[in-house]
């Protein structure tokens, strides 16, 4: 056994707080390795009972709405374009034409270099980094698999942010975790919430994806929810969305927890987003079910927690028309974005 | 809390205040009155006919033939009749084909059930509808797969049934303890009287339904209702082979006394005061899950309830405060509300002794918390309760209170843990949480109890036996051993004497 060299972090706010002023890989192991674990079978049952929960009536009303003000309204695709951007931008706004009373979703969500035509397709409506209003999200850092040097991933983010994004999407380096170098991601994370800062000091909101799917199991998800929230990430979100498995209840409802004792501990408020694999309403409204009676119901604001789906918003658009005419129409009464 | 805060919760009808969400009763079909279910038929008791009610809203669900002497000379001679006649002579394959046409029955009236079982006990239709009837279903499933396999049961070849059983179940799980009872005594070829509890006979008389409904032989299965009066008439009655009880330990004391030297089989499942231990390198929100599965299932109302927390020093007031949080979100009220985490009390006579227990833990000085929850003006309800600081000779942490009532005591060392888990007359269940293996497995081989689980509580599997040590009583239920209660090994020397086709 060799003692490991001190090698020295990037002194974060959070983790200096936390851990101490002479922040190194080896006290980041160690910190991380105190974790209490996770039994599987016990978090499985615990989300599989949450989602037992029977929400009716004025609950479900209430529910629906509020999904689609949670909801980041994405396309990540080689096939994006300008027009499809504007069509998705469109589809943010007035997400159901029949009915105007119908709440705007929280954010779209784009690759970097389609921010310009989000930010110019939303128009008034674009938040453009104040507290109302749509929020354009860029997905940055060699999203999804982070495979790519540092310099590049913070030029990544800087690019975005110059071109109006409030939010940024990052991938942590899941190799990098896998193979035990917790002082790597943490650092890159930190170089990335640095390259969120716009000119006037203020900061572009950072959602660090964890990719659980590729983590795999639930005591490596509790690790880099905390270490994601110790290198100052605003939200933790599950997946890129082109990982099977993405979200799932069970890893959500493990993050959840995480924010819940980083709360207890710290008093700040840490958002949680799951993303992918999220498609109908019965679904989502597990989820909040799941946020309410884990960290409260005051999560349930767009700063606190966001769902990153594209096919979600029209089942919840089919169910609120069935609640408001009682009776089911078809996907031809919803617009495809 | 920022203005934007302010503004949605001054705004937002609370979402966790979940509108409501009642299982509908449209699937039951009630009578008026049930009468004794006795040789196929439902026939009149010659006792003076008793009322069941809803613990919820005390409100009365149907009138209740009582058993009387007669009745159950009535019954129990129709199940020596069956016995003779009939399901003696039945090959394994045959009786296993009734016990899986039962089952499916069970599966397709499952709503039926639930619904009937959280009216009558008072539990929440979540569990009746997600534990109580499919483990019955899986039960019947279970020792249906036996019936023709008997040979293989551990007993020798060509094993022999008793006879009659006379069986007795309590009012906490009423059709999962028919369940328990029934599917092995039929599988291994016996005949049946069983007498469901007081307080929660209706899920037994459609069960009954259910008997006709599977075309069961006359006699093989008889239901009669009634008090301690009845039970006692049943399982002394001198025609019985078997006697098989769950309930307290003062009843199983007793119906041990009144067999002694009968040459009637018995098991008996009594109470319980389990602990469940939970050591620092646990997985923190699981076993916080747990430790309410354990104590507040079934409101408490169940006999290897983990009621007597161990937790280990270090750990103690992180525990409690996130146990308290946890505790802080269960939902009490309407038992058929599918939303209901916490259902009724079953009877105004059980909650006057949760009362009185929990006084007296008071009065010893132990420490009492009490979940704020709103309490339904009718019905009887007690809200999760922990006692912390709670001493090893205090009453609360000796008796069972079998209500939702936690006492928390602490230990420093495994030793320790083990010490005080065993420290108990009873030895039916026990839990332990740790994410170390070596610790659990080492744990586990020191612990007397009959059940133990580990990294979770209060799960039930027909393929496992349960039983007890000590004054939790005697006799294993479930799995390969829960056979052995209803069979009688033929002996190596003597030849096989077949009473018609056996297998």
């Amino acid at each position: 056994m060799t003692i490991e060299k001190a090698i020295a972090l990037a002194p974060a706010e959070r983790a200096v707080n936390l851990i101490g002023s002479d922040l190194t890989e080896k006290s980041l192991k160690l910190h991380l390795e105190g974790l209490s674990g996770v039994d599987a079978v016990g978090l499985e049952q615990r989300a599989a009972g949450l989602g037992t929960r029977s929400i009716k009536t004025t609950s479900k009303a209430w529910a629906l709405d509020t999904i689609i003000k949670l909801i980041d309204l994405t396309t990540l695709e080689g096939a994006d374009t300008p027009g499809k951007v504007r069509s998705l931008a469109a589809k943010a706004m007035l997400p159901d034409p029949a009915d105007a009373l119908t709440p705007q979703v929280a954010a779209v969500c784009v690759y970097g270099d389609m921010v310009p035509y989000a930010a110019d397709a939303l128009g008034s409506a674009w938040s453009n980094g104040s507290d109302n209003g749509i929020n354009v999200a860029a997905v940055a850092t060699a999203f999804p698999s982070g495979r790519s040097s540092l310099p590049i991933k913070i030029m990544d983010t800087k690019e975005a942010v110059a071109n109006g994004a409030d939010e940024i999407d990052m991938v942590i380096d899941r190799g990098a975790f896998l193979s035990g170098k917790y002082g790597v991601v943490f650092d890159q994370i930190v170089a990335v919430k640095e390259a969120c800062r716009r000119e006037n000091g203020t900061y572009a909101h950072l959602k660090v994806i964890l990719e659980t799917g590729e983590l795999n199991t639930y005591d490596n998800v509790r690790k880099a929810s905390w270490l994601s929230i110790l290198a100052g990430g605003d939200f933790i979100k599950t997946s890129t969305g082109k990982v099977s498995p993405a979200a799932t209840l069970p890893v959500t409802l493990l993050m959840l927890e995480v924010v819940r004792d980083w709360h207890l501990l710290t008093g700040e408020k840490i958002g949680v987003k799951p993303a992918g694999g999220i498609r109908s309403s019965k679904d989502a409204i597990k989820y909040l079910v799941t946020v309410a009676e884990t960290v409260g119901e005051e999560w349930l604001q767009p700063h606190l927690f966001r769902f990153g789906a594209s096919s979600l918003l029209n089942d919840v658009l089919l169910q609120r028309q069935k609640l408001t005419t009682g009776h089911y129409s078809g996907p031809d009464y919803v617009t495809i974005d | 809390m920022t203005e934007n805060d302010k503004a949605v919760s001054a705004k937002a009808p609370s979402f966790l205040d979940y509108a409501p969400a009642p299982e509908s009763t449209s699937v039951l079909h009630l009578k008026k009155h049930y009468g004794l279910f006795i040789d196929g038929e439902f026939v009149d008791g010659r006792g003076d006919a008793f009322t069941t009610i809803s613990p919820a809203t005390e409100k009365e669900i149907a009138s209740i033939s009582n058993a009387n002497n007669a009745d159950v000379d009535a019954a129990v001679a129709a199940a020596r009749k069956a016995y003779d006649r009939t399901w003696s002579k039945l090959s394994g394959a045959d009786r296993g084909k009734y016990l899986f046409r039962i089952a499916r029955l069970v599966q397709e009236r499952a709503r039926e059930l639930a619904v009937a079982e959280s009216l009558d006990n008072g539990k929440p239709i979540k569990e009746s509808r997600d534990v109580d009837v499919p483990l019955v279903a899986a039960w019947f499933f279970y020792y249906a797969g036996w019936a023709d396999k008997l040979d293989y049961a551990g007993l020798g070849p060509n094993p022999q049934s008793l006879g009659v059983a006379a069986q007795v179940i309590p009012w906490n799980f009423p059709l999962l303890m028919l369940a328990w009872k029934i599917a092995p005594a039929l599988a291994a070829g016996n005949t049946v009287v069983i007498k469901p509890a007081e307080t929660t006979p209706l899920s037994a008389m459609i069960f009954a339904e259910i008997l006709q409904q599977a075309d069961l032989p006359k006699g093989v299965v008889n239901i009669v209702t009634g008090a301690g009066d009845t039970g006692q008439a049943l399982v002394n009655h001198p025609d019985v082979n078997k006697v098989a009880f769950t309930g307290s330990t003062g009843v199983g004391r007793a119906i041990a006394k009144s067999v002694a030297g009968t040459g009637k089989k018995v098991t008996l499942e009594l109470g319980g005061k389990a602990a469940n231990i939970v050591f620092d390198d646990a997985p923190i929100d699981q076993a916080i899950e747990g430790i309410v599965n354990g104590i507040f299932f079934n409101q408490g109302h169940v006999c290897c309830a983990g009621s007597r927390l161990l937790v280990q020093e270090n750990i103690h007031d992180e525990v409690v405060d996130r146990l308290k949080a946890r505790l802080s979100t269960l939902r009490m009220g309407d038992p058929l509300d599918k939303n209901t985490d916490i259902g009724a009390i079953n009877s105004k006579a059980q909650l006057d002794r949760i009362r009185e227990l929990s006084n007296v833990g008071e009065a010893e000085g132990a420490e009492r918390w009490t979940a704020d929850c709103a309490i339904p003006e009718n019905g009887f309800w007690f809200a999760p309760t922990i006692f912390t600081n709670v001493s090893t000779s205090s009453r609360i942490a000796r008796e069972e209170v079998f209500g939702p009532v936690l006492s928390v005591l602490t230990f420093r060392t495994p030793a320790e843990a083990i010490a005080k888990a065993n420290n108990t007359p009873y030895g039916l269940s026990a839990g332990i949480w740790s994410d170390k293996g070596s610790r659990i497995l080492a744990v586990a081989d020191k612990l007397r109890a009959g059940v133990i689980w580990a990294n979770t509580f209060n799960r039930f599997d027909p393929a496992s036996p349960f039983g007890g040590y000590k004054e939790s009583g005697y006799g294993r239920e479930g799995g390969r051993h829960g056979l052995a209660a209803y069979l009688e090994s033929a002996g190596w020397a003597a030849p096989a004497v077949t009473k018609g086709g056996k297998k």
